[in-house]
């Protein structure tokens, strides 16, 4: 691979079209996420940013259009672009029987990562000490924190996240904004949704995509 | 950060998970473990005691209530990861898909399956299941429950969107069940009758290893639709 430079084009969506319920969320949306660039995606309630967050992980599949990572349509490239995908829904994806120690050592290699420190990582979101809870018994933050405690022993480029800071304390958002930060710099990609204001990702640096809610 | 799980390691780690998180859930393992006994003991008591009768309709009793058994504790397979995001998560995974979904089938069958084969031998005693046909039981149980495990993920899988699934699942996975109900009582029967069986044992491990190779890549494409 020669081209490494930072404006490579890691996601791109062509004329998306996305139906619900009867109801066209968008129509023929295109865009491209190139290394390095943090998106949010913007709307209120309803008005599709779930949705789209799917359609581009290749969890739904659009009414019209394509997803193309790295040039290749993530359907049939779906191995190379799982690979380098990291996707947190709105559901957390931990299981309430499993200790937080044990859900992220799951979750880690399920992913294929083989030699980590949970222990380590679980302090990092500041989960030390309750690594041999159950995360059904932790409060609604610490779960989401067992979720996100992935992000810190990642190689891969895309991340997608839908609402990454319900439930978190204001210190773990600032947290979170500096991990993003860290990521684009790195070379990869942040595409969230939140309603939240982000203090130290300025309006400079975070780009939006608005969806609008549509009666049709 | 080098990602170094091999396809072995990363089935042992979910097949792993599955069986820890129903540890801590007994009820899972124990509720169509009760229903199986209930059922069969239920029989006696309701077409009486004659053991010519009993032992004429005992394969077919214990057959049944090991499919409905098997019926009854399906639907959670997928249920419980699909509500809290673990099959999202299992979708986009860099491992393949049919292959963890092989996985989470094998951990249901020995929760569900292994018991029951266990268990009807026993069973088969209360209902005067003739001295030769123990080992066709055994072996048509052992082949058989796989095969329903197998076929029926497949009917989970593509019914787990909806939040009333159950009587579509039976319609969908019922029919796919007879064959096997079919050949394994047979089996039984001719076992009892000092005839070989060997010859329906070897249907039903066909309909095995065919729905080993097959179904996990159904269930894959099914659940992909599922969660669209």
């Amino acid at each position: 691979m020669v081209e490494k430079n930072s404006s490579k084009t890691l996601l791109s969506a062509n004329q998306l079209t996305c139906i619900r319920e009867e109801r066209i969320l968008f129509d023929e949306l295109s865009f491209e996420i190139t290394a390095g660039e943090i998106v949010q995606i913007e709307g209120p309630n309803g008005s599709g940013k779930t949705s789209l967050l799917r359609i581009l992980a290749g969890l739904s599949r659009p009414y019209a259009g394509d997803v193309h990572y790295q040039g290749m349509n993530i359907i049939r490239a779906r191995d190379e672009f799982n690979d380098d995908l990291l996707y947190l829904g709105h559901l957390a994806g931990v299981k309430s029987e499993l200790t937080a120690e044990e859900n992220l050592n799951f979750n880690l290699r399920i992913s294929g990562y083989d030699k980590f420190d949970t222990r380590d990582i679980l302090a990092k979101v500041n989960l030390a000490g309750f690594e041999e809870a159950l995360a059904g018994h932790l409060s609604a933050g610490q779960h989401r924190r067992t979720a996100l405690a992935r992000l810190w022993h990642t190689n891969c480029k895309i991340w997608l996240l839908d609402e990454p800071f319900t439930a978190i304390d204001k210190k773990g958002v600032e947290e979170l904004e500096h991990l993003f930060l860290a990521h684009a710099k790195r070379g990869g990609c942040v595409v969230l949704t939140t309603h939240q204001d982000m203090g130290i990702i300025g309006d400079d640096i975070l780009r939006k995509i608005c969806l609008e809610y549509r009666f049709v | 950060m080098k990602k170094g799980i091999s396809f072995r390691q990363a089935f042992f780690t979910l097949l792993k998970r599955d069986l820890q998180i129903a540890i801590r859930h007994k009820g899972d393992i124990f509720n169509p473990l009760l229903f199986f006994i209930l059922v069969v003991t239920l029989f006696p008591l309701g077409i009486g005691p004659e053991p010519q009768v009993l032992s004429r309709v005992a394969p077919g009793v214990i057959w049944v209530a090991a499919l409905l058994a098997s019926m009854l504790s399906l639907e959670r397979l997928f249920k419980a990861d699909y509500t809290d995001g673990s099959l999202e998560q299992m979708l986009l995974s860099p491992q393949p898909l049919p292959l963890m979904v092989l996985a989470k089938v094998l951990a249901h069958w020995i929760l569900t399956g292994v018991p029951l084969i266990l268990v009807a031998p026993l069973l088969a005693v209360l209902l005067h299941l003739e001295d030769n046909s123990y080992g066709a039981l055994i072996a048509t149980l052992a082949l058989g429950t796989p095969v329903l495990s197998l076929l029926g993920a497949i009917g989970v899988a593509l019914t787990v969107g909806l939040h009333k699934g159950g009587v579509l699942l039976s319609l969908l996975i019922l029919p796919l069940y007879i064959p096997v109900l079919i050949f394994a009582t047979t089996a039984i029967d001719a076992a009892g009758m000092n005839l070989p069986y060997s010859g329906h044992l070897a249907i039903i491990g066909a309909m095995l290893v065919g729905s080993l190779v097959l179904a996990p890549f159904a269930i894959g494409a099914s659940l992909r639709v599922s969660t669209n």
